[in-house]
């Protein structure tokens, strides 16, 4: 998704700069340099997705097909009438040599039988090896349908948004307190306390994993998604990141809501956190990202399949025998799209947050 | 409204005294002005007493009441900080309204409050604008109009004039004036500008490295400073202070010359190390026998003019002279000291007085 919101930019950027030359209305070779160079980029970055997208609108056939073809095409279809079901459609280079469009009834080995639409009566027998399908542009749109009917992907979205929504609440709440008491006060240990905060950031996940999930089951969230929103909600990212933000505001602002009679939470809620949006903003986009892309440890607590979130529905595709590609690729753009958006939309607020913040 | 006693307050940061032990009574309605160079600890103190900083030792009284453990919020004070400290994200109105809201003021009061001080401040048209919209000093007005509608029991001002340009500050400090004689509150004032103190202040606290140098109306002050540092620090130009050695009684001599110049010395020996001072406005030229001065600068203001002269063994010499001085540069002139005008300090800086 990352690559998604870049090409956004490098596009828009193509468009503004699509008429900017080094010497109006000449064309020097940086010019040229400057934009193949950039084409690559749109095509590094963009090409994985857009083919992404395409494939997700392709039939299970369509997927397996040699060559492969950019755009999603599907045999085209009739419907003849005295045949129970839709039949398809084929070229067929007929013994004297010219072409006609017949649909296929059956194939029996390597003959196959054949009827005219116009012409339902007459059946025409066609070696397999002289007919070539005729197809169209069509877009599989029950790779997505099916997968939301059949297969609770509507629920999964649901977990998803759930634990991405209220984990981030609970994210922004909890660690703006921490940052609050870690940048306004002044109290022994407050730079080990920081400190050990920042150290929590070099335990990997993959170590507490085990511990974790032993407090998780003893506290009988396994299967909730509690057991997915609470473990991380405090990041010590998140505390480093508003902690250094509430750092810059004036400590004056914070004296005089105290000769205001502003109680701590006044200040903490009316003073401190509106002039922290722009900090809050950045970690809660960074926040809703993690949470949405979380994988490692809802597979680890989530094992029923009402409770999985998307990312772990999406690894059920995954068989041990045979991959779903087609569903795989649909739902795989369903739980891109949120993410991206959020990229498209509050982009500017990314890179100026992570700019003042001085996040990457 | 209330008054203030401060009884001993010490602050220090670490091994470093700021305060040394203050002792100070401000009445009800008083208007007092701290003043000293930066660093001497007057915005320390000020802060004590907001209750901002703790302090090390002594005790703080509002009213009659120790307040020396109680938090800021509780100690019923407003302050307008240099910086103005206006909460960015809020209007005007909400800026206002916020310490009234925090004390629990009904809507209505609240508005009525808020509208008065708006009046008063000339901000009525501002009320729906955020700080950042507003120039300096309606940002000043702003915040000024936030410790008003709390009817504090005292108002706390921290250099709020610093960040205004000269011309506005003149204007600002009229009005501030004007605002002390309207309402009537016991205000107490940090700055650095002696300029602002004389002009404001019921009384001046003189205040160097932590300590009280004196504490006096403008005029006595000015009139009668008790010690070398006041006598430098009150006044523009500031005074002028020529050192010399008492002769003998009633006789001090300056300059490498030993220019004898007839002052009442108290009970110091003959051959005392004195600090004799005298302002600008009170040096005259003369045409009998004196302390000759070379002229090095004459400044012409239109209504005065001030000649910078030196004479050997003397520090730069400041003179003030009434109209338009037709001395010039290079010139020598011979200099008058009148002597119910003179200032003398001993050794220790102390004011000499009989």
């Amino acid at each position: 998704m990352n690559g998604g919101g870049m090409s956004v930019t490098s596009t828009n950027r193509l468009a503004r700069m699509a008429v900017a030359r080094r010497h109006a209305g000449r064309w020097h070779w940086t010019d040229i340099a400057a934009y193949a160079y950039l084409a690559l980029g749109v095509l590094l970055m963009f090409g994985p997705v857009a083919w992404l997208a395409l494939s997700s609108f392709k039939t299970q056939a369509g997927l397996l097909e040699f060559p492969p073809t950019l755009l999603p095409m599907s045999q085209k279809e009739v419907v003849v009438p005295g045949q129970a079901q839709p039949l398809p459609l084929f070229e067929v280079t007929m013994p004297d040599g010219s072409t006609r469009v017949l649909a296929q009834v059956r194939r029996i080995g390597i003959q196959a039988q054949m009827v005219d639409p116009a012409n339902p009566g007459e059946t025409i027998r066609v070696p397999i090896d002289k007919r070539k399908p005729v197809r169209e542009f069509k877009l599989a749109t029950e790779n997505y349908t099916e997968p939301l009917e059949r297969f609770a992907f509507t629920r999964f979205l649901w977990n998803s948004v759930f634990v991405t929504v209220v984990a981030t609440i609970i994210t922004l709440l909890i660690n703006s307190m921490a940052a609050y008491a870690l940048s306004i006060y002044e109290f022994r240990g407050k730079t080990t306390m920081m400190l050990m905060v920042i150290g929590t950031l070099m335990i990997p996940i993959t170590i507490i994993l085990v511990p974790v999930y032993l407090v998780v089951t003893k506290l009988g969230l396994v299967n909730s998604l509690w057991a997915v929103i609470l473990p991380g909600a405090a990041t010590p990212t998140g505390v480093f990141l508003l902690r250094q933000y509430m750092l810059t505001l004036p400590r004056d602002l914070i004296e005089a809501a105290r000769m205001d009679k502003a109680s701590e939470w006044q200040i903490y809620w009316r003073i401190v956190m509106p002039l922290a949006m722009p900090a809050l903003a950045v970690l809660a986009i960074f926040s809703v990202m993690w949470r949405w892309n979380e994988f490692l440890w809802p597979l680890a607590v989530l094992t029923k399949t009402e409770s999985y979130t998307l990312q772990i529905g999406l690894n059920a595709f995954q068989g041990e025998l045979q991959t779903q590609w087609h569903y795989l690729l649909a739902m795989t753009v369903v739980t891109l799209l949120p993410v991206a958006l959020v990229f498209v939309f509050l982009q500017r607020f990314i890179t100026t947050g992570i700019a003042n913040t001085g996040m990457k | 409204m209330a008054g203030l006693k401060l009884t001993d307050v010490r602050k220090a940061y670490g091994a470093a005294m700021v305060l040394h032990g203050i002792d100070l009574e401000v009445a009800d309605g008083e208007f007092v002005v701290f003043v000293g160079p930066s660093g001497c600890g007057k915005s320390t103190l000020l802060r004590s007493i907001a209750g901002l900083e703790e302090i090390t030792g002594g005790a703080i009284a509002i009213d009659g009441q120790d307040v020396t453990d109680l938090p800021a919020s509780e100690r019923g004070l407003a302050m307008v900080f240099q910086s103005y400290a206006l909460y960015p994200h809020m209007s005007v109105y909400a800026n206002m309204a916020f310490a009234l809201e925090n004390m629990g003021f009904k809507r209505d009061e609240i508005d009525r409050r808020v509208k008065r001080a708006a009046a008063m401040l000339r901000l009525t048209d501002y009320l729906d604008r955020r700080p950042k919209a507003l120039s300096g000093g309606q940002r000043q007005r702003v915040a000024i109009g936030r410790a008003i509608v709390r009817d504090p029991k005292i108002f706390l001002f921290d250099e709020p004039l610093s960040n205004l340009d000269a011309e506005l500050r003149v204007a600002t400090r009229k009005e501030l004036a004007g605002l002390h004689a309207e309402l009537g509150g016991t205000m107490i004032y940090v700055t650095h500008d002696q300029v602002e103190a004389m002009t404001l202040a019921d009384r001046i606290v003189v205040l160097q490295s932590g300590r009280i140098e004196q504490v006096g109306t403008p005029l006595e002050l000015y009139n009668r400073p008790d010690n070398l540092f006041v006598a430098g620090f009150i006044g523009s130009p500031r005074m002028n202070l020529l050192p010399g050695r008492v002769v003998e009684p009633g006789v001090v001599a300056i300059g490498d010359a030993g220019h004898r110049i007839d002052c009442e010395i108290g009970e110091l020996p003959a051959g005392s190390t004195v600090t004799l001072g005298i302002r600008p406005e009170h040096l005259s030229v003369t045409d009998g026998t004196g302390v000759p001065l070379t002229v090095e600068l004459v400044e012409r203001l239109g209504g005065e003019s001030y000649l910078y002269g030196t004479s050997p063994g003397l520090p730069q010499v400041t003179l003030r002279l009434e109209g338009q001085s037709a001395h010039q540069r290079g010139e020598t002139v011979t200099l008058g000291l009148p002597r119910q005008h003179l200032h003398l300090f001993d050794e220790a800086g102390k004011a000499v007085r009989s």
